[in-house]
């Protein structure tokens, strides 16, 4: 990409501070037009928080946002919009029930014009979907659209209003490889137009693929900077962390007996999400099965039929050989299931209880946490500092709630509560979701020693790279209906990619009749 | 046979718009409420307020469309004190409109006995008359339902299309519902979420109270205790009914009053002297509820209603 030398935007020493917490410390950069700076950082570096000042969704305590040399009003979206910044925010910020024409629009004229300028919009809409090769339809309800198409409707969001500096905030977390490569195509025409991009990620290789050059932040401060095509991935990641990232060395699996079978399960749909299809999926001792996938593809459904949260309305699953009677929660923790859930707010911890109170969630009942029926309130917090000083849970103790801690933190004391059980299986859906790199290769390894001492893994996430760098054998999900296992390095991003967007099946069908 | 009969009566239906017309403004209040993602409960209160308001203004002396001005204006006023405690305060919206409606009631009948302390019967007030639209109220049964109503009644079917004009056809609208479905949307094209739904609940509480005043200027002439008598909880079962749209509400409510009509008819039958008056006057409940179990399988609940927005918070 060819950079001229018109400053787009510059930060000019940005200091933000919550309390204690110093989130940017006098952050300073700029990026020229037609240029697409990656930020890189580890969680709670502070990259959301300064792309909020940008965007004038938080006030920064001191310094300013300048646009094509003028300087924005602190804390006023508005404004930032009217200059020309536009940000893709990584949940999406679009209105289900509205169509995407309406999305597009809203908030572009005066709320107290008479009328919509339906005619016109709709024209300039199509005009930029067709230049910029964003397949939307401007009719279509946004709540019945793909992740890929509401990507491109926040997008086209961002385009009608003419922006010249465009922030994405994780735009390929929740993409198919293939719908990768559209966006980044899409990008590619707009840069060529002079759209700046500010591009945050942590796939460091597509960072590599996209941006001119890097800026890392650590703890709130610019702490590097490099042009990529005098860096590589492995410089990077040491930069983001500091030190040198070691991802955890995969020994070759050694699989045992089958632990856990589902023999053609099935269930219905649950509104939008659908329900499994007919599957079969056999999870075996000292084995990590890795399921990749779009979310929303019948995920959420397998991880609760695996969990005992849901039974199965047709087809059986099988623990230790046995059909299971009645599949509940309690049976399934019973029977030695450890989950990882995917919301680790919402389904892994009670956010006002303590840390004690959460490490003893899934077996506060048995002998060990209670004895007729009252609680060992001293065995309990002994297991509970247990887990904080083995998985190294940063907290200020045990009687913390545990909504203080951070993601990772929680994360831990959730990987310590599952692993101090001695699982026979483990079901990890998003084990590390919104980690950083630390973090994440933390508990990889821990996944890892889990399956050499004889558990049986199964790893559902979105993200195509992990299930690749941990799965001895790889099943894609789509559309509730399960691939054939591929075993580990038989299959590129790209042909998994096929069967993620649901192609595959179809042909796996015409071999078989 | 009878019942049938009173079905074909063009005096039945004209009650049932009659008793529809309060119910449409109060239901569409709570719409615009609920479609900024804000659950109004002080309506039953706020109804009363707006009764007494407009009663008093037309008794003291204004014309009858200034006292419908001054009901909105205190209906208005409670929905900023909701507004402003459930929007930028982020309350409960259970408990402050559940506390609106309280304070609105009782702060009502004390203004009540301390503007007029010494009668023993309210007053009453020239009410608005019934104004039959010339050719049109010539048509059979339909004319005279439809077209021989008070001005009153007539400004809550317009009123009815001026808010799903505003709603489906203007910036405005669009920035509203967005704002009950998604408040990140709104923020992040640069309007105010706060500003969006706190205008929603002071307009929709004026409508409100018009809903109340109509019941003492055009249904009845005067002011009495308890005259709202749960009105405002139909009209939030109303805009369930009507999935949140302008057009289905008013079909609701004007099915619902027709119930309510029926039943006053249906009793004064002989087949009706048979059986205890209050499973009649329970019958528009009863059916409502039903009407209420089948449509709402289908209703689009806004998604974010009742979850306050906080600017920054992910």
């Amino acid at each position: 990409m060819a950079t001229t030398k018109v400053e787009a935007l510059s930060l000019n020493a940005i200091t933000k501070t919550f309390g204690e917490l110093t989130a940017n410390d006098a952050v300073s950069f700029s990026v020229h037009q037609g240029e697409v700076v990656a930020l890189l950082g580890e969680n709670g570096a502070g990259k959301t928080t300064l792309m909020n000042i940008l965007f004038g969704q938080y006030t920064a305590d001191s310094g300013s946002v300048a646009v094509f040399g003028q300087t924005l009003p602190p804390g006023n979206s508005r404004e930032a919009l009217n200059a020309g910044v536009g940000m893709v925010h990584q949940h999406f910020t679009l209105a289900d029930n509205l169509t995407v024409q309406e999305n597009i629009t809203l908030g572009s004229r005066p709320l107290l014009s008479p009328r919509l300028g339906r005619s016109a919009a709709r024209a300039k809409i199509i005009a930029l979907s067709e230049r910029f090769h964003l397949a939307v339809s401007p009719d279509a309800r946004v709540g019945s659209l793909t992740v890929g198409e509401r990507q491109r409707v926040e997008i086209l969001k961002a385009l009608y209003r003419d922006v010249r500096v465009l922030i994405l905030d994780e735009p390929t977390a929740v993409l198919t490889p293939q719908e990768t490569d559209d966006l980044f195509a899409t990008l590619r025409l707009a840069i060529a137009d002079g759209l700046s991009i500010i591009f945050i990620s942590h796939k460091l290789h597509e960072v590599m693929a996209i941006a001119d050059r890097v800026v890392v932040l650590r703890h709130g401060k610019v702490t590097g900077g490099a042009r990529t095509q005098d860096t590589d991935t492995k410089a990077l990641a040491a930069m983001m962390m500091g030190v040198e990232a070691v991802p955890p060395q995969v020994a070759p699996a050694n699989p045992g007996a089958a632990l856990m079978e589902l023999q053609g399960v099935s269930t219905p749909d649950v509104g939008n999400a659908p329900g499994l299809r007919d599957v079969t999926l056999a999870l075996r001792a000292g084995q990590i099965i890795g399921l990749a996938g779009v979310s929303g593809n019948g995920q959420a459904a397998l991880a609760d039929v695996v969990g005992g949260l849901r039974a199965a309305a047709a087809g059986q699953v099988v623990l230790n050989g046995a059909p299971v009677q009645s599949w509940s929660p309690r049976t399934a923790v019973r029977s030695g299931i450890a989950r990882i859930p995917e919301d680790r707010h919402k389904t892994g911890t009670i956010g006002d209880f303590d840390l004690t109170e959460n490490a003893i969630l899934e077996r506060y009942k048995t002998a060990e946490f209670s004895t007729a029926g009252w609680l060992n309130w001293r065995k309990s917090r002994d297991f509970a500092e247990g887990i904080i000083s083995k998985y190294d849970v940063r907290c200020p103790g045990a009687d913390t709630p545990i909504r203080l801690l951070s993601g990772g933190n929680m994360q831990k004391l959730i990987l310590g509560r599952v692993l101090e059980a001695g699982p026979q299986i483990i079901l990890a859906n998003q084990p590390v979701r919104g980690l950083d790199i630390g973090a994440v290769n933390y508990v990889h390894s821990q996944l890892l020693a889990a399956r050499d001492r004889g558990a049986a893994v199964l790893l559902i996430s979105e993200d195509l790279d992990e299930v690749m760098a941990l799965s001895d054998v790889i099943h894609v999900i789509a559309d509730g209906r399960l691939s054939p296992g591929f075993e580990r390095g038989s299959m590129t991003p790209a042909q998994l990619g096929v069967w993620m967007a649901g192609q595959g099946f179809d042909k796996e069908m015409a071999h078989a009749s | 046979m009878e019942i049938i009969e009173i079905l074909f009566t063009a005096s039945f239906w004209a009650a049932a718009i009659r008793i529809a017309s309060p119910l449409i403004f109060a239901t569409l209040g709570e719409l615009i409420c609920e479609r900024a993602g804000v659950l109004n409960l002080g309506i039953e209160g706020i109804m009363v307020a707006g009764a007494f308001a407009g009663w008093m203004a037309v008794y003291s002396g204004t014309g009858l469309w200034v006292g419908v001005g001054v009901a909105m204006l205190v209906g208005m006023a409670f929905g900023a004190l909701h507004s402003t405690l459930t929007v930028p305060f982020g309350l409960s919206q259970h408990v402050v409109g559940l506390g609106v409606t309280l304070l609105a009631t009782s702060s009502t009948y004390y203004a009540y006995r301390l503007a007029l302390p010494e009668v023993t019967s309210p007053p009453k007030i020239e009410a608005f008359q019934p104004f039959e639209i010339p050719i049109l109220s010539d048509i059979p049964v339909l004319g005279q339902a439809l077209f021989a109503q008070t001005p009153f009644t007539y400004l809550a079917f317009v009123l009815v299309a001026v808010v799903a004009v505003v709603l489906y056809r203007t910036p405005l609208g669009l920035a509203v519902r967005a704002a009950g479905e998604n408040p990140n949307a709104v923020a992040a094209q640069g309007l105010s979420v706060t500003a969006i739904r706190m205008g929603a609940v002071i307009v929709g509480s004026g409508f409100m109270a018009m809903g109340g005043a109509f019941l003492t200027m055009s249904a009845f002439d005067s002011f009495f205790f308890g005259m709202v008598n749960g009105r405002g909880w139909i009209c939030i079962a109303l805009v369930v009914f009507g999935s949140w749209k302008p057009g289905k509400a008013l079909l609701g409510a004007v099915l619902f009053a027709a119930f309510d009509a029926l039943q006053i008819r249906v009793q004064q039958t002989s087949f009706g002297a048979q059986i205890p008056y209050q499973i009649f006057l329970m019958m528009p409940y009863f059916l409502s509820i039903l009407a209420l179990v089948v449509m709402s399988r289908r209703a689009e609940v806004p998604a974010a209603l009742m979850v306050p927005f906080n600017k920054g918070e992910r």
